[in-house]
């Protein structure tokens, strides 16, 4: 257990948003006032956003919107610097048939392959071009997050020191499910701080929940909630590690908690599912349950995100087939 | 464009074959008749989809006796697992031609193709196949005793489930072994029609089921008619009120399944955004043209800001058009008559000082339609707290304990359904146990199974529909002799 005077230091907007001095009791509190999840009631939310029907224009623009929203994900043991340069070209020219194609958002790698990525974009980097492409870092031990504090902090200033816009990292799953929210809350809080950069700019923070070991809606809105309050700049749903990942009724929920944080706060946080979203098919309705539940400001790379690495070639095919009225098949997209 | 204006994508109406005009169907074929034809149109539209006939008193007279034939003479002495076995080629049919079912439905009635096809036609078709499984267990529905059929049973059901209704009113009558002679809504008679060629497709034997198109005055002949031995009848309380009176003093057995004014109550310890869908689905599924709707938002001081501020936004999202577009939310109004009638009570709301709120979707201009509507600020006293609107209106009161909102919602003359929002099961039990409805969702709303019976108190009607208690309704009351064995 963090002690109070320690733990919860940086953390003053937290306070004002409690209405109370920050502590792990006054945490657990709010967190436990939160409306609870009704299971039922989401999954049939969930439901409604699959029936949406979008054809035409609109498919066009959700395909388009989808590519230029993916972080493009190599998260191998087996990764290499020649895999990631690879990666990076696709993820600038997505469709080699057609370089009107968007680009993707960010390509995500881990922390060792981030000046190769970065070096491998040259011109392209979003340090370079405003509109050009991130890199996005795993970091804090990831997948696990079983390290000490020592290591999770030096993993991330790495990352950050190398080039970094934005570090995705874990939460520790089994301090919050033994109910230590202060502590979860506090490593979150230092992360952010370890994403500091020299010029006092900070690479942007995504949290991920690993939705999969929380096991109840309930838990993934208090553990939203509680990324949201500690500073995240995104909450992202899965490693991609752990199965089930990314699912729609977890998206309701974490929607939700971004779309009420913005209604009280007037604050944007963004959202990231990432893992087992592989068909074109399933990101639109992604984007459909974006806009219906949080609103359209979130169709937009700064505060949406898909975690993948298949799906971008499917979306490339939907969107080919949409340009030249037939199907040309998986020869027609670059394999990485 | 924004990404929310999602492009047409509208159903096919190609699969629908429909014929110019259509007859009478009594004894198992469509038939000529005196009677004048009208026009049955689309209410998103106002085009006439096809034309049916009013059957006059000479129709019913030969529709019943039809009935009385095919019931002495064929289905009362036909073994209960051979009536199943037509009931499950029925229910099968609805299955089979659901497509075809929904696009007409949706073209005569104006709800949202997305309410027909996942909604109204699969529940059609899992009640025949509910009511199939009984048709030879009728014993174990009376505990024992033998069971009765009444006869030839009339019905008449509303324009606002057409096949639904139906299949609620045809299934278990015939599981039980009567004969049908039915009236579907004057609005709505299509998939009635539809359901006349699929008993010839299921070779129902002749007269076992018949179909009488036409309006008030068809209905009340059928009704009235000497030969019926007993009446079903789903509709408004003013119509049910004469029926009941016209029926007093014979022996004609009836049940009724009227209006209603639910309450749906909502907690401060409910999980709100859920209870933001399950009040959305209470009054604004199927256009508030619901007997079981929720159209009283009963919803604690505390939370009142929140919750109103959150399903205001909520309805803004809901998108009103063309019924036949796969994306539409809500649909038209099923004829300018109820739209007046929704027009004139809505109209009162503001005048005796309630405020409203509607969404700000845009209104087709040809068709019949009424944005969603809220109503803040409404004392119980309001016509709009009291009245059934039958439409996507919603009346907003607040409450403050369990018992001034278990007092506000039993506080109509109604009874037929009510909604409860709470996580804490302790409160949901004795809250439920305490309204006086006969059906009550906990932290749910609008949820039918066959298996469940449904029906109403006071105004709201007498007898059950769905489950074992629906199929009793369509057997005389049984007289026992003995223990059972």
């Amino acid at each position: 257990m963090v002690s109070a005077s320690q733990a919860l230091a940086p953390a003053s907007r937290a306070s004002s948003v409690l209405g109370t001095d920050l502590s792990e009791q006054s945490l657990r509190r709010y967190l436990n006032g939160l409306p609870r999840v009704d299971v039922i009631g989401a999954n049939a939310r969930a439901g409604h956003f699959q029936t949406r029907s979008l054809k035409t224009e609109t498919k066009r623009q959700g395909l388009d919107l989808a590519i230029r929203m993916v972080d493009l994900t190599t998260l191998e043991g087996a990764d290499t610097p020649g895999k990631v340069r690879s990666l990076v070209s696709h993820a600038i020219h997505t469709d080699p048939l057609d370089h009107s194609a968007p680009s993707v958002a960010a390509v995500c790698v881990y922390g060792d392959m981030v000046g190769h990525a970065v070096e491998a974009l040259g011109d392209k980097h979003v340090s370079k071009d405003p509109s050009g492409i991130s890199v996005a870092a795993v970091a804090t031990a990831f997948p696990s997050g079983r390290a000490s504090m020592k290591v999770k902090l030096l993993d991330t200033e790495d990352a950050v020191a190398a080039g970094a816009d934005e570090i995705d990292m874990v939460i520790d799953r089994g301090a919050f499910l033994s109910g230590r929210l202060g502590e979860v809350f506090d490593q979150i809080v230092r992360v952010k701080e370890a994403c500091k950069r020299p010029d006092g700019s900070y690479a942007h923070l995504k949290v991920i929940l690993e939705t999969g070991e929380l096991a109840t809606l309930d838990n993934v809105r208090v553990a939203s909630q509680l990324a949201i309050l500690a500073g995240a700049d995104f909450i992202k749903t899965s490693t991609g590690k752990v199965q089930p990942a990314a699912t729609l009724p977890v998206s309701v929920v974490m929607l939700e908690a971004v779309r009420d944080w913005y209604l009280a706060t007037g604050e944007f946080v963004g959202y990231k599912p990432a893992g087992g979203i592989r068909a074109a098919k399933d990101a639109l309705r992604y984007l459909v349950a974006v806009a219906e539940i949080a609103g359209e400001q979130w169709l937009d790379p700064h505060l949406f995100r898909f975690g993948a690495s298949s799906l971008l070639n499917d979306l490339v095919m939907q969107r080919q087939k949409m340009t030249t009225g037939h199907y040309s098949g998986p020869d027609y997209v670059s394999v990485d | 464009m924004s990404f929310l204006d999602y492009s047409p994508a509208p159903e096919s109406t190609s699969i629908l074959k429909l014929q110019k005009q259509y007859g009478l169907f009594i004894d198992g074929k469509f038939q000529g008749s005196r009677g004048k034809s009208f026009a049955t149109i689309s209410p998103a539209t106002e085009k006439t989809i096809t034309k049916v006939v009013e059957a006059t008193s000479a129709d019913v007279d030969k529709a019943v006796k039809a009935a009385r034939v095919a019931y002495d003479k064929v289905w009362s002495r036909m073994p209960g697992s051979e009536r199943a076995k037509y009931l499950f080629r029925i229910a099968r049919i609805i299955q089979e031609r659901s497509r075809e079912l929904a696009v007409a439905e949706t073209l005569d009635n104006g709800k949202p193709i997305k309410e027909t096809r996942d909604f109204d036609i699969p529940t059609a078709a899992a009640w025949f196949f509910y009511y199939a499984g009984w048709a030879d267990k009728l014993e174990f529905a009376t505990g024992g005793a033998t069971p009765q059929s009444h006869g030839v049973i009339g019905q008449v059901i509303p324009w606002n489930f057409p096949l639904m209704m139906l299949a609620w009113k045809v299934a278990p009558a015939l599981a039980a072994g009567n004969t049908v002679v039915l009236k579907p809504a004057e609005t709505t008679p299509l998939t009635a029609l539809l359901f006349a060629e699929i008993c010839q497709e299921a070779d129902l034997p002749s007269g076992v089921v018949n179909i009488i198109t036409g309006a008030g005055k068809t209905g009340q002949a059928l009704v009235e008619h000497r030969g019926i031995d007993k009446v079903a009848f789903t509709g408004s309380t003013r119509v049910g009120r004469q029926i009941a009176k016209s029926l007093a003093g014979r022996s004609t057995a009836l049940t009724l399944e009227l209006g209603g004014k639910g309450a749906n109550i909502v907690f401060d310890d409910a999980p709100i955004d859920e209870a933001i869908e399950g009040i959305v689905s209470g009054i604004f599924f199927n256009q508030g043209h619901v007997c079981c709707a929720g159209s009283r938002l009963l919803v604690q001081e505390n939370v009142h800001d929140e919750v109103l501020s959150k399903l205001t936004r909520r309805i803004e999202t809901l998108r009103l058009g063309d019924p036949l577009d796969k994306n539409t939310d809500i649909g038209a109004i099923n004829s300018k008559r109820q739209l007046d009638t929704i027009t004139e009570i809505a109209n009162s709301g503001e005048v005796e000082g309630a405020s409203r709120w509607s969404s700000s979707c845009d209104i087709p201009s040809k068709g019949f339609w009424f944005p969603p509507t809220v109503f803040t600020g409404v004392q119980a006293s309001h016509r709009i707290a009291q009245e059934e609107i039958f439409g996507p209106v919603l009346s907003v009161l607040t409450f403050r304990t369990p018992a001034e909102a278990i007092e506000k919602a039993n506080n109509t003359p109604y009874g037929l359904s009510a909604g409860v929002w709470t996580e804490k099961a302790s409160r949901m039990l004795s809250v439920v146990d305490k309204l006086q409805a006969g059906v009550v969702w906990a932290n749910t709303f609008n949820k039918f199974d066959p298996t469940s019976p449904f029906g109403g108190y006071q105004e709201s009607g007498y007898g059950r529909e769905g489950g074992v208690a629906g199929l009793l309704a369509y057997l005389k009351t049984p007289i026992r002799t003995g223990g059972r064995k």
